[in-house]
């Protein structure tokens, strides 16, 4: 009985041991599949924005050439005057439509039929015309000559050769005929065909026809809009921040205004743009698709996002500051004009960057307001029609044609491009001016 | 270019009368007495009776003058245009100003609308005309009752700073009036709406189709309309998402706060905060040309019917968006946690898996929640991705693998493209964004109420 007790105890620690060394091993495990979770959760978040980004560049990066044809043009002076004259309004009335298909058919005159003859037509961009046009209008004195000018194939020969249509495919499969390959290739062999750089696209406003649609009508759109947005929530920010971080007593109506801010920016960005369609459309009578409408929008949008920056801006310049403006006399307006706003505006500027981003991104709300709308002339102000950089992808994105999915990522890095440059001065003011107290 | 005009005049008479007021306290101290303020008080106090008032006319008058001209020239049409509806004389009074913009009209020979044109021409240089007079006469006047008044005694810098502080009240009451508005453009829309059709139809409704006969002979939809697909729809995708979300979210957010290096968690939270930045256009992108066939694919590998607008795919993507307001409002509340709880975990013997899962977690849930429900909020209201990823019409299913409509779309597709203002089928749109408005309302008030009272705890 004796060693019962001491037995029975070494027993049990070697088995405690046992134990807890066995539990060990596997809580361990545990503590190292947890680690591997969230290493594993990190990678899939990643991995999408890798995905995301990388898709899009990939379908994108081609826009920055555009297929053209060269293709021997005669210019017979008879088709450029009236009576015998050459001006500039007789050049411009000429028909060169005709022109441009009579070159092509010259390159190919075994083509016969008006099935083949209109494939053939097809081979071109329907805006080669107009480039003729302002080519010759351009250089009057080349009437009378026979010319080589390089003008835009049409989007299916583009993609044809950016390689996205797939020639072994059956041909009822694809959009060239197996005849138009033919031409094609004829084409290249004769060096009649090359991928130039892509003018149009960053030059021209929107069209129905892939290889003429171009960005910078909607980045226009876009300027005009976020210049109303700026000119309108930057102020109006700013001194809300300002009253209620500098001035406002603590009392019902300031917490009212508290919340209210604070539940508009968790407000569906939708929801703001039924405002603008019932408020500033039907009742105010903006015009209808123009950057006015937009930018009022986005700016009651952002204005929660400038409010909030700026007050915190305005909370980290110390007391000490205000204390010793008012101590030597200066009122508490003049404190904050002359002192505390200068010190805080680097964050309040941060602050509205981020927000203008915010705003450079916002589709929905725009929908509602009409610029939506398909326009092919550039605006030239905030009251013009016009769309916006995301809309324009979203129109983009809803078009058929397999040339639009190149434009639509193409549109998608543009905008991209301007978030991040944004999104990197904001960074950058951050960095140069951040003040420790 | 007018604009530039009228700028450029607005700060050449600021600075102007700014100067003016200026000089005259000046010469008055050269005098001798003692001004209340300083020099430049006086010049603000004379700008501000110099501008103010001119802007609030022009304003004013910029906001009226169309108004009044349209009903002018509503009134000058001869008597069978008068009688037409309004639809049509709205037209009418548009191709009368686009005729006098110089623009091309449908009916540019009719003479009615080129004598109103003209017409029209001529009021609106009469009313420019008298618009300047009167915007002169008013800086004139304004300059002369700042110069009677600018005297030693003149408080102009109690003035002029009481006039700063009432626009700084004005504009801190904008947030205010933004919501004000849009309830009141909800609220009266929906009544309308609710007007023709039943309050109860709407919510507790089955079946979706707005379509409605535009004339009376029409063969067409009926127009129903019954919500509970639509939420149903919403629900689903969101759900899909916050499935998506709420683990990538929850586990990234732990791996940062409590695994990772500090470095390691400089370089991963930003870049995870970028896929907040994204545009969703470029999601809807994303998801419509490349996820959905991806899925629809891979379904039709496996031999499962995928729809190609099948709500997965927009879920799935719309998941991906959420993730950084999961995870870094998470990674909030879990790094507040107090370092104590920690501690005793740690001297009990704990993993830190184990304090994590059995101290952490719990001690952050209600943050954790309330990060949770934010991202449900974002969800129901995100637009583009489902207007580009998710089906059009209303289909009361909760399979994954179907196409289903959401809130958001509906009101996309209700309210682009021409419409007539006050048929029930626009009208329904505001109806669904008042519950938009409310359920997103809701959510945000409830997760904030529920941080704010897992903060106090602690702090």
């Amino acid at each position: 009985m004796s060693g019962q007790p001491e037995s029975r105890g070494r027993m049990s620690r070697s088995d405690t041991m046992e134990t807890v060394r066995k539990g060990l091993r596997s809580r361990y495990a545990a503590e190292r599949r947890f680690i591997w979770y969230g290493r594993g959760a990190i990678a899939v978040a990643l991995g999408f924005l890798v995905l995301l980004v990388g898709s899009i560049l990939f379908k994108g990066a081609s826009v920055v050439t555009q297929t053209h044809i060269r293709l021997t043009v005669e210019l017979p002076l008879e088709a450029f005057s009236k009576s015998g004259e050459v001006t500039a309004e007789s050049i411009g009335a000429a028909n060169y439509v005709g022109i441009v298909k009579s070159s092509l058919r010259d390159l190919f005159p075994d083509v016969s039929g008006r099935r083949d003859k209109r494939a053939l037509d097809s081979l071109i961009s329907s805006g080669a015309a107009y480039e003729l046009r302002d080519h010759v209008l351009a250089n009057p004195e080349l009437v009378g000559q026979s010319i080589n000018i390089w003008v835009s194939a049409s989007d299916d020969i583009d993609m044809l050769d950016k390689g996205y249509i797939d020639r072994d495919v059956d041909s009822t499969g694809r959009r060239v005929t197996d005849k138009q390959i033919g031409w094609y290739d004829k084409l290249i062999a004769d060096g009649r065909l090359e991928r130039q750089f892509n003018t149009t696209f960053f030059t021209s406003g929107d069209s129905r026809e892939p290889e003429q649609a171009g960005i910078w009508g909607a980045a226009l759109g876009s300027f005009y809009t976020l210049l109303v947005t700026l000119l309108l929530a930057f102020p109006l920010g700013v001194t809300t921040a300002v009253y209620l971080e500098e001035f406002a007593p603590k009392n019902k109506w300031t917490d009212l205004i508290e919340v209210n801010i604070n539940n508009l920016a968790a407000v569906p960005s939708i929801i703001f743009g039924l405002l603008g369609l019932a408020v500033f459309l039907n009742i105010i009578g903006l015009p209808r698709s123009a950057p006015l409408a937009g930018g009022v929008v986005l700016a009651l949008m952002t204005l929660p996002t400038i409010i909030i920056a700026g007050r915190a801006a305005l909370k980290a310049v110390p007391p000490s500051i205000r204390e010793a403006a008012l101590g030597v006399g200066a009122s508490r307006l003049q404190t904050v004009t002359h002192h505390v706003l200068p010190l805080a505006m680097p964050g309040m500027l941060t602050g509205s960057i981020i927000g203008m981003a915010q705003a450079l991104g916002e589709t929905a709300p725009l929908l509602m307001i009409g610029m939506v709308a398909f326009i092919v002339d550039l605006p030239s102000g905030p009251l013009d029609p016009a769309t916006v950089l995301p809309v324009q992808v979203y129109i983009w994105a809803d078009s058929p044609e397999r040339a639009f999915v190149e434009r639509t990522s193409a549109g998608i890095i543009v905008l991209l491009l301007f978030l991040v440059v944004m999104n990197l001065s904001a960074v950058m003011l951050r960095k140069r001016f951040e003040r420790r107290w | 270019m007018i604009y530039w005009i009228a700028l450029a005049a607005l700060a050449a008479t600021w600075l102007f009368s700014w100067k003016l007021g200026q000089g005259q306290a000046r010469a008055i101290i050269a005098g001798g007495q003692r001004m209340h303020s300083l020099p430049g008080h006086y010049g603000s106090y004379s700008a501000l009776w110099a501008v103010v008032p001119a802007l609030v006319v022009l304003l004013v008058w910029s906001i009226f003058q169309p108004l009044v001209i349209d009903g002018m020239i509503v009134a000058n049409l001869p008597e069978e245009k008068r009688a037409l509806e309004d639809l049509f004389l709205n037209a009418l009074v548009n191709d009368i100003r686009n005729m006098s913009a110089g623009n091309a009209v449908r009916d540019a020979n009719d003479p009615v609308v080129i004598e109103a044109a003209s017409l029209l021409g001529d009021w609106q240089s009469t009313s420019n005309i008298l618009l300047t007079v009167l915007i002169a006469a008013l800086v004139v006047l304004g300059l002369l009752i700042s110069r009677r008044q600018i005297a030693p005694d003149l408080r102009a810098r109690n003035r002029v700073e009481r006039f700063v502080m009432v626009m700084l009240i004005m504009s801190s009451t904008i947030a205010v009036i933004t919501t004000v508005g849009i309830v009141m453009s909800l609220l009266y829309e929906s009544i309308e709406f609710f007007r023709r059709v039943p309050f109860y139809e709407f919510l507790f409704g089955l079946h979706w189709s707005p379509q409605t006969a535009l004339r009376a002979d029409q063969v067409g939809g009926s127009g129903s309309f019954g919500a509970i697909p639509i939420f149903m729809g919403t629900l689903l995708i969101s759900t899909i998402a916050l499935c998506i979300a709420a683990p990538v979210g929850l586990f990234s957010a732990i791996y940062m706060a409590e695994f990772s290096s500090p470095r390691a968690r400089s370089i991963i939270k930003p870049l995870l905060e970028i896929l907040a930045g994204v545009p969703t256009v470029v999601y809807g992108f994303f998801a419509a040309l490349l996820v959905a066939p991806l899925l629809r694919d891979s379904g039709a590998a496996l031999g499962i019917g995928i729809d190609s607008e099948s709500a997965l795919a927009a879920g799935l993507v719309m998941g991906v968006m959420i993730i950084p307001f999961v995870s870094s409002l998470s990674d909030d509340v879990i790094t507040a946690v107090p370092r104590s709880l920690r501690e005793g975990s740690y001297g009990l013997g704990a993993t830190r898996a184990e304090t994590i899962r059995q101290v952490i977690v719990p001690a952050a849930l209600p943050g954790i929640v309330g990060a949770l429900l934010l991202a449900a909020s974002r969800a129901i209201g995100e637009t583009m991705i489902v207007v580009m990823a998710a089906g059009l019409t209303a289909n009361l299913t909760a399979n994954p693998f179907e196409a289903v409509t959401t809130v958001t779309v509906q009101i996309v597709t209700l309210l682009t493209g021409d419409q007539e203002f006050d048929s029930a089928k626009t009208l329904s749109a505001f109806a669904l964004g008042l519950l938009l408005f409310v359920v997103t309302l809701a959510l945000n008030v409830l997760a904030l109420r529920i941080v704010r009272k897992y903060r106090e705890k602690y702090d």
